[in-house]
Protein backbone atom coordinates (compact mmCIF):
# COMPACT_ATOMS: atom_id res chain seq x y z
CA UNK A 1 0.00 0.00 0.00
CA UNK A 2 1.28 3.10 -0.91
CA UNK A 3 1.48 6.29 1.57
CA UNK A 4 -1.02 8.29 0.11
CA UNK A 5 -3.36 4.77 -0.23
CA UNK A 6 -2.54 4.83 3.70
CA UNK A 7 -3.90 7.96 4.58
CA UNK A 8 -6.95 7.89 2.89
CA UNK A 9 -7.03 4.56 4.69
CA UNK A 10 -7.04 6.22 8.31
CA UNK A 11 -8.93 8.76 7.43
CA UNK A 12 -12.08 6.74 6.41
CA UNK A 13 -10.81 5.26 10.10
CA UNK A 14 -10.81 8.08 11.95
CA UNK A 15 -14.25 9.66 10.54
CA UNK A 16 -16.42 9.39 13.04
CA UNK A 17 -13.83 8.64 15.81
CA UNK A 18 -12.10 10.54 18.49
CA UNK A 19 -8.76 9.66 16.62
CA UNK A 20 -5.82 9.45 18.31
CA UNK A 21 -5.74 9.32 22.31
CA UNK A 22 -3.03 8.60 24.86
CA UNK A 23 -3.86 7.10 27.82
CA UNK A 24 -2.48 8.96 31.21
CA UNK A 25 -1.06 7.84 34.13
CA UNK A 26 -1.94 9.17 37.65
CA UNK A 27 0.07 8.34 40.55
CA UNK A 28 -1.55 8.09 44.28
CA UNK A 29 1.38 8.87 46.45
CA UNK A 30 -0.26 11.80 49.04
CA UNK A 31 0.20 9.72 52.00
CA UNK A 32 -3.31 11.89 53.01
CA UNK A 33 -4.98 9.48 50.45
CA UNK A 34 -4.60 6.13 50.76
CA UNK A 35 -7.06 3.83 49.78
CA UNK A 36 -8.62 1.77 52.48
CA UNK A 37 -9.91 -1.87 50.85
CA UNK A 38 -12.65 -3.83 52.43
CA UNK A 39 -10.70 -6.65 53.39
CA UNK A 40 -8.68 -4.22 55.42
CA UNK A 41 -5.94 -3.83 53.98
CA UNK A 42 -4.84 -0.55 52.92
CA UNK A 43 -3.20 0.33 49.10
CA UNK A 44 -0.65 2.92 48.82
CA UNK A 45 0.60 4.40 46.47
CA UNK A 46 -1.03 3.40 43.82
CA UNK A 47 -1.49 4.19 40.10
CA UNK A 48 -4.59 4.70 37.64
CA UNK A 49 -4.62 4.40 34.08
CA UNK A 50 -6.94 6.42 32.50
CA UNK A 51 -8.26 8.35 29.38
CA UNK A 52 -10.62 10.43 28.09
CA UNK A 53 -12.32 12.12 24.94
CA UNK A 54 -13.88 15.44 24.22
CA UNK A 55 -13.80 18.60 25.90
CA UNK A 56 -14.83 19.45 29.91
CA UNK A 57 -16.69 22.64 29.72
CA UNK A 58 -16.02 25.55 31.88
CA UNK A 59 -19.08 25.08 34.59
CA UNK A 60 -17.29 20.96 34.44
CA UNK A 61 -20.77 19.69 34.02
CA UNK A 62 -21.06 17.27 30.84
CA UNK A 63 -18.95 14.66 31.89
CA UNK A 64 -19.64 10.35 31.25
CA UNK A 65 -17.58 8.05 33.45
CA UNK A 66 -17.50 5.02 31.59
CA UNK A 67 -16.35 1.49 33.57
CA UNK A 68 -15.31 -1.05 31.50
CA UNK A 69 -15.55 -5.13 32.24
CA UNK A 70 -14.00 -8.03 33.38
CA UNK A 71 -11.74 -7.95 30.15
CA UNK A 72 -11.63 -4.02 29.70
CA UNK A 73 -8.98 -1.41 30.01
CA UNK A 74 -8.90 2.41 29.96
CA UNK A 75 -9.02 2.31 26.09
CA UNK A 76 -12.49 2.55 25.03
CA UNK A 77 -12.28 4.61 22.16
CA UNK A 78 -9.84 6.29 19.35
CA UNK A 79 -6.70 4.88 18.56
CA UNK A 80 -3.28 4.87 19.99
CA UNK A 81 -1.11 5.46 16.68
CA UNK A 82 -2.11 6.06 13.14
CA UNK A 83 -1.25 2.40 12.59
CA UNK A 84 -3.01 1.27 15.25
CA UNK A 85 -5.61 -1.78 14.00
CA UNK A 86 -7.76 -2.04 16.69
CA UNK A 87 -10.00 0.97 18.53
CA UNK A 88 -10.85 1.13 22.10
CA UNK A 89 -13.46 -1.55 23.32
CA UNK A 90 -16.81 0.61 23.00
CA UNK A 91 -15.64 2.99 20.22
CA UNK A 92 -18.99 2.03 18.32
CA UNK A 93 -20.42 3.95 21.36
CA UNK A 94 -17.93 6.60 21.42
CA UNK A 95 -16.93 9.51 19.53
CA UNK A 96 -17.98 12.26 17.58
CA UNK A 97 -21.70 12.66 17.00
CA UNK A 98 -21.89 9.19 18.36
CA UNK A 99 -24.18 7.60 21.28
CA UNK A 100 -21.70 9.39 23.68
CA UNK A 101 -21.03 12.00 21.54
CA UNK A 102 -17.95 13.90 22.23
CA UNK A 103 -18.70 16.89 20.64
CA UNK A 104 -20.82 17.37 23.87
CA UNK A 105 -19.54 15.51 26.35
CA UNK A 106 -16.13 14.87 28.04
CA UNK A 107 -16.15 11.37 28.52
CA UNK A 108 -14.00 9.74 31.03
CA UNK A 109 -12.63 6.24 30.96
CA UNK A 110 -10.45 4.52 34.08
CA UNK A 111 -8.42 0.79 34.28
CA UNK A 112 -9.35 -0.54 37.72
CA UNK A 113 -7.24 -1.52 40.71
CA UNK A 114 -6.65 -4.98 40.53
CA UNK A 115 -6.28 -4.46 36.78
CA UNK A 116 -2.97 -5.17 34.39
CA UNK A 117 -3.28 -2.12 31.73
CA UNK A 118 -1.49 0.31 33.70
CA UNK A 119 -3.59 0.89 36.75
CA UNK A 120 -1.98 -0.76 39.84
CA UNK A 121 -2.85 -4.68 40.12
CA UNK A 122 -1.01 -7.48 40.98
CA UNK A 123 1.79 -7.30 38.58
CA UNK A 124 2.44 -4.11 39.42
CA UNK A 125 5.76 -3.41 41.42
CA UNK A 126 5.22 -2.99 45.06
CA UNK A 127 7.55 0.25 45.89
CA UNK A 128 8.25 -1.54 49.17
CA UNK A 129 9.87 -4.43 47.92
CA UNK A 130 10.89 -3.62 44.52
CA UNK A 131 9.31 -6.86 43.02
CA UNK A 132 5.80 -7.46 41.14
CA UNK A 133 3.21 -7.84 44.10
CA UNK A 134 1.78 -11.06 42.84
CA UNK A 135 -0.28 -13.21 45.48
CA UNK A 136 0.87 -9.93 48.08
CA UNK A 137 -1.62 -7.86 45.65
CA UNK A 138 -4.78 -7.32 48.46
CA UNK A 139 -7.74 -8.64 47.14
CA UNK A 140 -9.79 -5.66 45.94
CA UNK A 141 -13.81 -5.51 45.49
CA UNK A 142 -15.83 -3.73 42.98
CA UNK A 143 -16.57 -1.10 45.74
CA UNK A 144 -12.78 -0.45 46.35
CA UNK A 145 -12.21 -0.13 42.61
CA UNK A 146 -14.95 2.54 42.43
CA UNK A 147 -13.68 4.22 45.32
CA UNK A 148 -10.24 4.20 43.54
CA UNK A 149 -12.57 6.32 40.18
CA UNK A 150 -13.80 8.86 42.89
CA UNK A 151 -10.05 9.88 44.00
CA UNK A 152 -9.32 9.92 40.44
CA UNK A 153 -12.41 12.37 40.01
CA UNK A 154 -11.43 14.50 42.70
CA UNK A 155 -7.81 15.04 41.44
CA UNK A 156 -9.30 16.05 38.23
CA UNK A 157 -11.55 18.26 40.07
CA UNK A 158 -15.02 16.52 39.01
CA UNK A 159 -17.22 17.21 41.25
CA UNK A 160 -20.30 16.36 39.28
CA UNK A 161 -20.93 13.18 36.56
CA UNK A 162 -23.57 14.01 34.13
CA UNK A 163 -23.57 9.99 34.00
CA UNK A 164 -22.08 6.56 34.37
CA UNK A 165 -22.31 3.60 31.75
CA UNK A 166 -21.04 0.22 31.64
CA UNK A 167 -21.63 -3.39 30.55
CA UNK A 168 -21.99 -6.68 32.48
CA UNK A 169 -19.01 -5.69 35.47
CA UNK A 170 -19.10 -1.67 34.31
CA UNK A 171 -22.71 -2.10 35.23
CA UNK A 172 -21.70 -3.28 38.59
CA UNK A 173 -18.99 -0.17 38.99
CA UNK A 174 -22.19 1.82 38.05
CA UNK A 175 -24.90 1.01 40.41
CA UNK A 176 -21.55 1.14 43.43
CA UNK A 177 -21.43 4.55 42.02
CA UNK A 178 -24.79 5.12 42.12
CA UNK A 179 -24.86 3.93 45.80
CA UNK A 180 -21.61 5.47 47.04
CA UNK A 181 -22.00 8.87 45.96
CA UNK A 182 -25.57 9.12 45.25
CA UNK A 183 -25.48 13.58 44.83
CA UNK A 184 -22.56 13.34 41.95
CA UNK A 185 -24.95 11.52 39.32
CA UNK A 186 -27.11 12.74 37.37
CA UNK A 187 -27.97 9.37 35.48
CA UNK A 188 -27.04 6.22 34.77
CA UNK A 189 -26.90 3.85 32.15
CA UNK A 190 -26.31 -0.01 32.95
CA UNK A 191 -26.14 -2.80 30.44
CA UNK A 192 -26.24 -6.45 30.90
CA UNK A 193 -25.38 -6.08 34.63
CA UNK A 194 -26.72 -7.89 38.14
CA UNK A 195 -26.85 -6.47 41.43
CA UNK A 196 -25.48 -9.69 42.99
CA UNK A 197 -23.67 -12.60 40.99
CA UNK A 198 -25.73 -16.02 41.04
CA UNK A 199 -24.49 -19.38 41.89
CA UNK A 200 -23.72 -20.13 38.26
CA UNK A 201 -22.06 -16.88 38.16
CA UNK A 202 -19.62 -17.85 40.43
CA UNK A 203 -19.07 -21.31 39.60
CA UNK A 204 -18.24 -19.97 36.10
CA UNK A 205 -15.94 -17.80 37.58
CA UNK A 206 -14.30 -20.64 40.21
CA UNK A 207 -13.71 -23.07 37.05
CA UNK A 208 -11.86 -19.81 35.53
CA UNK A 209 -9.86 -19.59 38.28
CA UNK A 210 -9.09 -23.20 38.89
CA UNK A 211 -7.54 -23.65 35.26
CA UNK A 212 -4.84 -21.09 36.07
CA UNK A 213 -4.37 -21.97 39.67
CA UNK A 214 -4.04 -25.51 38.03
CA UNK A 215 -1.08 -24.51 35.24
CA UNK A 216 2.03 -25.63 36.99
CA UNK A 217 3.53 -22.23 35.42
CA UNK A 218 1.40 -20.26 37.63
CA UNK A 219 3.16 -21.23 40.51
CA UNK A 220 1.67 -19.61 43.28
CA UNK A 221 1.16 -16.42 41.54
CA UNK A 222 5.14 -15.98 40.99
CA UNK A 223 5.50 -15.81 37.23
CA UNK A 224 6.62 -12.48 36.09
CA UNK A 225 10.31 -13.40 35.34
CA UNK A 226 9.63 -16.60 34.40
CA UNK A 227 6.76 -17.81 31.68
CA UNK A 228 3.37 -17.44 32.37
CA UNK A 229 0.46 -20.09 32.61
CA UNK A 230 -0.75 -19.14 29.43
CA UNK A 231 -2.68 -22.59 28.88
CA UNK A 232 -4.42 -22.10 32.08
CA UNK A 233 -5.92 -18.46 31.42
CA UNK A 234 -6.41 -19.58 27.56
CA UNK A 235 -8.56 -22.37 29.28
CA UNK A 236 -10.38 -19.26 31.56
CA UNK A 237 -10.68 -17.23 28.74
CA UNK A 238 -12.30 -19.78 26.35
CA UNK A 239 -14.70 -21.27 29.19
CA UNK A 240 -15.76 -17.73 29.76
CA UNK A 241 -16.11 -16.34 26.60
CA UNK A 242 -18.74 -19.24 25.92
CA UNK A 243 -20.72 -17.70 28.19
CA UNK A 244 -20.65 -14.29 26.58
CA UNK A 245 -22.12 -15.93 23.25
CA UNK A 246 -25.56 -17.68 22.97
CA UNK A 247 -26.58 -20.97 21.62
CA UNK A 248 -28.16 -19.01 18.30
CA UNK A 249 -24.91 -17.04 17.50
CA UNK A 250 -23.31 -20.44 18.03
CA UNK A 251 -25.69 -22.03 15.83
CA UNK A 252 -24.99 -19.21 13.23
CA UNK A 253 -21.40 -18.57 13.18
CA UNK A 254 -20.54 -22.26 13.16
CA UNK A 255 -22.91 -24.98 13.50
CA UNK A 256 -21.01 -27.98 13.33
CA UNK A 257 -18.84 -26.45 10.60
CA UNK A 258 -15.38 -28.07 9.74
CA UNK A 259 -12.29 -26.46 10.22
CA UNK A 260 -10.23 -26.35 6.55
CA UNK A 261 -10.97 -30.29 6.44
CA UNK A 262 -13.38 -31.97 4.75
CA UNK A 263 -13.97 -35.55 7.23
CA UNK A 264 -13.30 -36.19 11.08
CA UNK A 265 -9.78 -36.30 11.97
CA UNK A 266 -10.61 -38.81 14.20
CA UNK A 267 -7.38 -37.66 16.55
CA UNK A 268 -7.34 -34.96 19.36
CA UNK A 269 -6.48 -31.72 17.06
CA UNK A 270 -8.63 -29.58 15.62
CA UNK A 271 -11.90 -30.72 13.32
CA UNK A 272 -14.87 -27.62 14.41
CA UNK A 273 -14.28 -24.17 13.70
CA UNK A 274 -15.57 -23.43 17.33
CA UNK A 275 -13.22 -24.89 18.12
CA UNK A 276 -10.68 -22.92 16.49
CA UNK A 277 -12.13 -20.16 17.35
CA UNK A 278 -12.54 -20.66 20.89
CA UNK A 279 -8.60 -21.56 20.88
CA UNK A 280 -7.35 -18.35 19.15
CA UNK A 281 -9.72 -16.07 21.56
CA UNK A 282 -7.81 -17.83 24.12
CA UNK A 283 -4.43 -17.51 23.09
CA UNK A 284 -5.23 -13.78 21.81
CA UNK A 285 -5.89 -13.70 25.72
CA UNK A 286 -2.87 -14.43 27.06
CA UNK A 287 -0.77 -12.11 24.91
CA UNK A 288 -2.87 -8.93 26.10
CA UNK A 289 -4.05 -10.13 30.18
CA UNK A 290 -2.31 -10.86 33.49
CA UNK A 291 -3.52 -14.39 34.51
CA UNK A 292 -3.17 -12.71 38.58
CA UNK A 293 -5.29 -9.78 37.26
CA UNK A 294 -7.95 -12.40 36.44
CA UNK A 295 -7.84 -14.27 39.69
CA UNK A 296 -8.34 -11.22 41.50
CA UNK A 297 -11.27 -9.73 39.33
CA UNK A 298 -13.07 -12.51 39.14
CA UNK A 299 -12.94 -12.33 42.82
CA UNK A 300 -13.80 -9.04 43.38
CA UNK A 301 -17.45 -9.81 40.76
CA UNK A 302 -18.12 -13.19 43.01
CA UNK A 303 -18.56 -11.08 46.04
CA UNK A 304 -20.66 -7.88 44.45
CA UNK A 305 -23.89 -8.67 46.34
CA UNK A 306 -25.82 -5.70 46.36
CA UNK A 307 -28.68 -7.38 48.48
CA UNK A 308 -29.64 -8.00 52.27
CA UNK A 309 -29.78 -11.11 54.01
CA UNK A 310 -33.05 -11.58 52.90
CA UNK A 311 -32.15 -11.30 49.40
CA UNK A 312 -33.91 -7.57 48.64
CA UNK A 313 -32.04 -5.12 46.91
CA UNK A 314 -34.27 -2.27 47.99
CA UNK A 315 -32.28 -1.48 51.16
CA UNK A 316 -29.46 -0.12 49.20
CA UNK A 317 -31.18 1.78 47.36
CA UNK A 318 -32.56 3.68 49.80
CA UNK A 319 -30.29 6.31 49.67
CA UNK A 320 -30.23 6.89 46.01
CA UNK A 321 -30.42 10.22 44.34
CA UNK A 322 -34.23 10.10 44.05
CA UNK A 323 -34.02 13.04 40.67
CA UNK A 324 -31.61 10.75 38.86
CA UNK A 325 -32.28 8.96 36.13
CA UNK A 326 -31.53 5.45 35.43
CA UNK A 327 -31.60 3.34 32.13
CA UNK A 328 -31.18 -0.11 32.48
CA UNK A 329 -30.86 -2.64 28.95
CA UNK A 330 -30.88 -6.21 29.19
CA UNK A 331 -30.40 -8.90 25.90
CA UNK A 332 -32.94 -11.39 25.14
CA UNK A 333 -30.18 -14.11 24.62
CA UNK A 334 -27.80 -12.92 27.67
CA UNK A 335 -27.63 -16.27 29.57
CA UNK A 336 -25.11 -14.94 31.70
CA UNK A 337 -27.01 -11.90 33.51
CA UNK A 338 -30.40 -12.38 31.88
CA UNK A 339 -33.28 -10.03 32.05
CA UNK A 340 -34.15 -11.40 35.30
CA UNK A 341 -31.24 -9.70 36.70
CA UNK A 342 -32.05 -6.23 35.44
CA UNK A 343 -35.45 -6.57 36.36
CA UNK A 344 -34.83 -6.78 39.84
CA UNK A 345 -32.76 -3.53 39.59
CA UNK A 346 -35.75 -1.96 37.18
CA UNK A 347 -37.98 -3.37 40.06
CA UNK A 348 -35.55 -2.28 43.18
CA UNK A 349 -35.25 1.15 41.26
CA UNK A 350 -39.61 1.87 41.03
CA UNK A 351 -39.97 0.99 44.52
CA UNK A 352 -37.39 4.01 45.29
CA UNK A 353 -39.69 6.33 42.80
CA UNK A 354 -36.85 7.02 40.26
CA UNK A 355 -37.37 7.86 37.07
CA UNK A 356 -36.15 4.25 35.24
CA UNK A 357 -36.22 3.07 31.75
CA UNK A 358 -35.73 -0.39 31.25
CA UNK A 359 -35.39 -2.05 27.66
CA UNK A 360 -35.03 -5.82 26.99
CA UNK A 361 -33.08 -5.40 22.84
CA UNK A 362 -34.25 -7.87 20.87
CA UNK A 363 -30.80 -10.06 20.31
CA UNK A 364 -28.87 -12.96 19.40
CA UNK A 365 -25.21 -12.32 20.50
CA UNK A 366 -25.86 -12.71 24.22
CA UNK A 367 -24.20 -11.44 26.84
CA UNK A 368 -21.86 -9.59 24.69
CA UNK A 369 -25.02 -8.13 22.67
CA UNK A 370 -23.21 -4.62 24.61
CA UNK A 371 -20.53 -4.47 22.70
CA UNK A 372 -21.83 -5.02 19.50
CA UNK A 373 -26.00 -3.84 19.06
CA UNK A 374 -24.74 -0.54 18.10
CA UNK A 375 -27.72 0.48 16.54
CA UNK A 376 -30.16 -0.10 19.25
CA UNK A 377 -27.82 0.96 22.04
CA UNK A 378 -27.15 4.31 20.07
CA UNK A 379 -30.82 4.59 19.84
CA UNK A 380 -30.94 3.82 23.66
CA UNK A 381 -28.30 6.07 24.61
CA UNK A 382 -29.15 9.33 22.85
CA UNK A 383 -32.49 9.39 23.86
CA UNK A 384 -31.78 8.73 27.17
CA UNK A 385 -29.06 11.47 27.77
CA UNK A 386 -31.75 13.65 25.84
CA UNK A 387 -34.66 12.89 28.28
CA UNK A 388 -32.08 13.34 30.95
CA UNK A 389 -31.01 16.80 29.74
CA UNK A 390 -34.61 17.64 29.89
CA UNK A 391 -34.88 17.22 33.35
CA UNK B 1 -61.75 3.08 5.93
CA UNK B 2 -64.57 5.61 7.42
CA UNK B 3 -64.64 3.13 10.43
CA UNK B 4 -60.33 3.63 10.52
CA UNK B 5 -60.84 7.43 10.64
CA UNK B 6 -63.81 7.29 13.09
CA UNK B 7 -61.75 5.34 15.42
CA UNK B 8 -58.78 7.61 15.16
CA UNK B 9 -60.67 10.52 15.80
CA UNK B 10 -61.93 9.05 18.66
CA UNK B 11 -58.95 8.22 20.29
CA UNK B 12 -57.35 11.18 19.93
CA UNK B 13 -60.40 13.27 21.38
CA UNK B 14 -59.98 10.36 24.59
CA UNK B 15 -56.31 11.81 24.99
CA UNK B 16 -57.52 15.24 24.62
CA UNK B 17 -59.56 14.44 27.15
CA UNK B 18 -57.19 12.95 28.87
CA UNK B 19 -54.62 15.47 28.94
CA UNK B 20 -56.95 18.30 29.62
CA UNK B 21 -57.94 16.14 33.39
CA UNK B 22 -54.07 16.06 34.10
CA UNK B 23 -52.72 19.00 36.25
CA UNK B 24 -49.23 20.42 35.58
CA UNK B 25 -46.32 18.87 37.64
CA UNK B 26 -47.69 15.38 38.49
CA UNK B 27 -46.75 12.31 38.44
CA UNK B 28 -48.35 10.09 35.31
CA UNK B 29 -47.94 6.40 34.66
CA UNK B 30 -49.01 5.27 31.48
CA UNK B 31 -50.22 1.63 31.04
CA UNK B 32 -49.41 0.39 27.34
CA UNK B 33 -47.97 3.37 26.15
CA UNK B 34 -47.31 2.33 22.90
CA UNK B 35 -45.12 4.52 20.57
CA UNK B 36 -45.62 7.00 23.57
CA UNK B 37 -47.93 10.16 21.81
CA UNK B 38 -49.68 10.24 24.81
CA UNK B 39 -46.81 10.47 27.16
CA UNK B 40 -45.02 13.07 24.74
CA UNK B 41 -47.76 15.81 24.82
CA UNK B 42 -48.13 15.61 28.24
CA UNK B 43 -44.67 15.84 29.05
CA UNK B 44 -44.27 18.79 26.47
CA UNK B 45 -47.36 20.19 27.44
CA UNK B 46 -47.94 20.00 31.06
CA UNK B 47 -44.29 19.66 32.45
CA UNK B 48 -45.56 16.18 34.27
CA UNK B 49 -43.49 13.43 35.44
CA UNK B 50 -44.56 11.15 32.85
CA UNK B 51 -43.66 7.09 32.63
CA UNK B 52 -45.23 4.40 30.52
CA UNK B 53 -44.86 0.64 30.76
CA UNK B 54 -45.17 -1.06 27.05
CA UNK B 55 -44.54 -4.56 25.98
CA UNK B 56 -43.32 -4.43 22.40
CA UNK B 57 -39.60 -3.12 21.94
CA UNK B 58 -40.17 -1.66 18.97
CA UNK B 59 -42.53 0.58 20.72
CA UNK B 60 -40.01 1.29 23.98
CA UNK B 61 -37.59 2.03 21.40
CA UNK B 62 -39.62 4.35 19.61
CA UNK B 63 -40.29 6.10 23.50
CA UNK B 64 -36.58 6.08 24.56
CA UNK B 65 -35.60 8.13 21.30
CA UNK B 66 -37.69 10.39 22.10
CA UNK B 67 -36.71 11.04 25.06
CA UNK B 68 -39.61 9.52 27.19
CA UNK B 69 -39.25 7.02 30.33
CA UNK B 70 -40.20 3.99 29.95
CA UNK B 71 -40.04 0.50 31.05
CA UNK B 72 -40.39 -2.29 29.13
CA UNK B 73 -42.99 -5.23 30.68
CA UNK B 74 -45.97 -6.66 31.15
CA UNK B 75 -48.97 -4.85 32.72
CA UNK B 76 -50.14 -7.70 34.42
CA UNK B 77 -47.40 -8.03 36.68
CA UNK B 78 -45.87 -4.46 35.89
CA UNK B 79 -46.81 -2.65 38.68
CA UNK B 80 -45.88 -4.88 41.88
CA UNK B 81 -42.92 -2.85 42.84
CA UNK B 82 -44.17 0.39 42.56
CA UNK B 83 -44.90 2.01 46.05
CA UNK B 84 -48.62 2.82 46.94
CA UNK B 85 -49.49 6.03 45.54
CA UNK B 86 -46.57 6.74 43.95
CA UNK B 87 -48.66 8.35 40.93
CA UNK B 88 -51.09 11.31 41.22
CA UNK B 89 -53.07 9.62 37.76
CA UNK B 90 -52.64 5.70 36.41
CA UNK B 91 -53.78 5.87 32.86
CA UNK B 92 -54.69 2.78 30.77
CA UNK B 93 -55.87 4.19 27.20
CA UNK B 94 -57.38 1.62 24.42
CA UNK B 95 -55.49 -1.38 26.15
CA UNK B 96 -58.04 -3.04 29.12
CA UNK B 97 -59.45 -5.11 26.53
CA UNK B 98 -55.98 -6.82 25.75
CA UNK B 99 -54.76 -8.16 29.20
CA UNK B 100 -54.95 -11.12 31.54
CA UNK B 101 -56.06 -9.79 34.82
CA UNK B 102 -57.70 -6.69 34.55
CA UNK B 103 -59.20 -6.89 38.05
CA UNK B 104 -55.62 -7.43 39.58
CA UNK B 105 -54.42 -4.45 37.38
CA UNK B 106 -57.16 -1.84 38.01
CA UNK B 107 -56.70 -3.10 41.61
CA UNK B 108 -52.76 -2.38 41.61
CA UNK B 109 -53.75 0.70 39.54
CA UNK B 110 -56.02 1.91 42.61
CA UNK B 111 -53.09 0.79 44.84
CA UNK B 112 -49.90 3.07 43.02
CA UNK B 113 -52.01 5.69 41.59
CA UNK B 114 -53.94 8.46 43.76
CA UNK B 115 -56.35 8.73 40.38
CA UNK B 116 -57.14 6.09 37.30
CA UNK B 117 -58.34 7.02 33.87
CA UNK B 118 -59.33 4.30 31.74
CA UNK B 119 -60.39 4.84 28.07
CA UNK B 120 -62.11 1.63 26.55
CA UNK B 121 -64.24 0.61 24.15
CA UNK B 122 -67.92 -1.10 24.72
CA UNK B 123 -69.25 -3.94 23.31
CA UNK B 124 -73.11 -3.15 23.73
CA UNK B 125 -72.85 0.10 21.32
CA UNK B 126 -76.72 -0.27 19.83
CA UNK B 127 -74.97 -1.04 16.19
CA UNK B 128 -73.47 -4.19 17.75
CA UNK B 129 -76.24 -5.43 19.00
CA UNK B 130 -78.00 -4.83 16.28
CA UNK B 131 -75.33 -7.03 14.26
CA UNK B 132 -74.98 -9.76 16.63
CA UNK B 133 -78.96 -10.07 16.56
CA UNK B 134 -78.92 -10.06 12.49
CA UNK B 135 -76.13 -11.46 11.38
CA UNK B 136 -75.77 -14.15 14.49
CA UNK B 137 -71.35 -13.82 14.24
CA UNK B 138 -69.16 -11.84 15.77
CA UNK B 139 -69.57 -8.15 14.75
CA UNK B 140 -66.96 -6.53 12.92
CA UNK B 141 -66.81 -2.48 13.81
CA UNK B 142 -64.30 0.69 13.96
CA UNK B 143 -62.87 -0.55 17.46
CA UNK B 144 -63.57 -4.87 17.11
CA UNK B 145 -61.58 -5.30 13.34
CA UNK B 146 -60.37 -8.76 13.80
CA UNK B 147 -61.74 -12.19 13.62
CA UNK B 148 -61.86 -14.37 16.85
CA UNK B 149 -58.75 -16.40 15.41
CA UNK B 150 -56.48 -13.75 15.43
CA UNK B 151 -57.77 -10.69 17.66
CA UNK B 152 -55.61 -9.17 20.64
CA UNK B 153 -58.57 -8.34 21.63
CA UNK B 154 -58.99 -10.65 24.44
CA UNK B 155 -61.97 -8.76 27.13
CA UNK B 156 -65.26 -7.77 25.34
CA UNK B 157 -66.40 -4.76 28.09
CA UNK B 158 -69.40 -2.59 28.25
CA UNK B 159 -69.80 0.90 29.88
CA UNK B 160 -72.32 -1.31 32.23
CA UNK B 161 -70.14 -3.89 32.79
CA UNK B 162 -67.38 -1.59 34.01
CA UNK B 163 -70.15 0.13 36.33
CA UNK B 164 -71.04 -3.26 37.30
CA UNK B 165 -67.36 -3.91 38.44
CA UNK B 166 -66.43 -0.76 40.36
CA UNK B 167 -69.55 -0.98 41.98
CA UNK B 168 -68.41 -4.13 43.06
CA UNK B 169 -64.94 -3.24 43.96
CA UNK B 170 -65.99 0.56 46.19
CA UNK B 171 -64.28 1.77 42.81
CA UNK B 172 -65.56 5.86 43.27
CA UNK B 173 -66.19 7.10 39.52
CA UNK B 174 -65.39 10.92 39.78
CA UNK B 175 -66.24 11.24 36.25
CA UNK B 176 -67.53 9.33 33.22
CA UNK B 177 -67.71 10.24 29.44
CA UNK B 178 -68.61 8.21 26.67
CA UNK B 179 -68.54 9.59 22.97
CA UNK B 180 -71.24 10.38 20.43
CA UNK B 181 -69.43 10.58 16.90
CA UNK B 182 -66.69 12.11 17.37
CA UNK B 183 -66.50 13.84 20.49
CA UNK B 184 -67.24 12.73 24.31
CA UNK B 185 -69.42 14.30 26.68
CA UNK B 186 -70.93 13.44 30.22
CA UNK B 187 -73.54 11.11 29.48
CA UNK B 188 -75.54 8.93 32.10
CA UNK B 189 -74.31 5.26 31.83
CA UNK B 190 -77.26 3.65 30.45
CA UNK B 191 -77.12 5.78 27.83
CA UNK B 192 -73.55 5.27 26.92
CA UNK B 193 -74.05 1.67 27.19
CA UNK B 194 -76.14 2.23 24.07
CA UNK B 195 -74.99 5.15 22.28
CA UNK B 196 -71.16 4.73 22.55
CA UNK B 197 -68.58 3.07 20.96
CA UNK B 198 -65.67 4.29 23.31
CA UNK B 199 -65.97 5.75 27.31
CA UNK B 200 -63.61 7.26 29.48
CA UNK B 201 -63.99 6.41 33.02
CA UNK B 202 -61.88 8.10 35.94
CA UNK B 203 -62.10 7.11 39.45
CA UNK B 204 -60.31 6.69 42.61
Amino acid sequence: MNAKAEINDNNIKFKDSVGIVEKKLLHFNNAEKKLLLDCGQILFPFILAYETYGQLNAKKDNVILIFHALSGDSHAAGYYSEEDKKPGWWDMMIGPGKAFDTNKYYVICSNVIGGCMGSTGPSSVNPQTGKPYCLTFPQITINDMVKAQKMLLDELGIKKLFSVSGGSMGGMLGLQFMINYPDMLDSAILFATTARLSAENIAFNAVGRMAITSDPNWNNGEYYDKQPPDAGLAVARMLAHITYLSREILKEKFDRKLQDKEKYSYDFNIDFQVESYLKYQGYSFVRRFDANSYLYITKAMDYFDLTDKDGKLTPAFRNLNKNMKVAVVSFTSDWLFPTAMSKMIVNALKSQNIDVTFCEVNSNRGHDAFLLEKEKLTTIVKGFLENVERK
Amino acid sequence: MLSESRREKILENSEKLIIDYIKPNSRVLDLGCGEGALLEKLQAGKNVRAVGIEIDEKNVLTCISKGLSVCQGNIDEGLTDYADKSFDYIIINNTLQQIFKPEYVINEMRRVGKIIIIGMASFTFWKIRLSLLFHGKLPKTAFYQYEWYNTPNIRVISVKDFKIFADAHNIEILDFYGNVKNNFYKLPINIANLISKYCIFICR
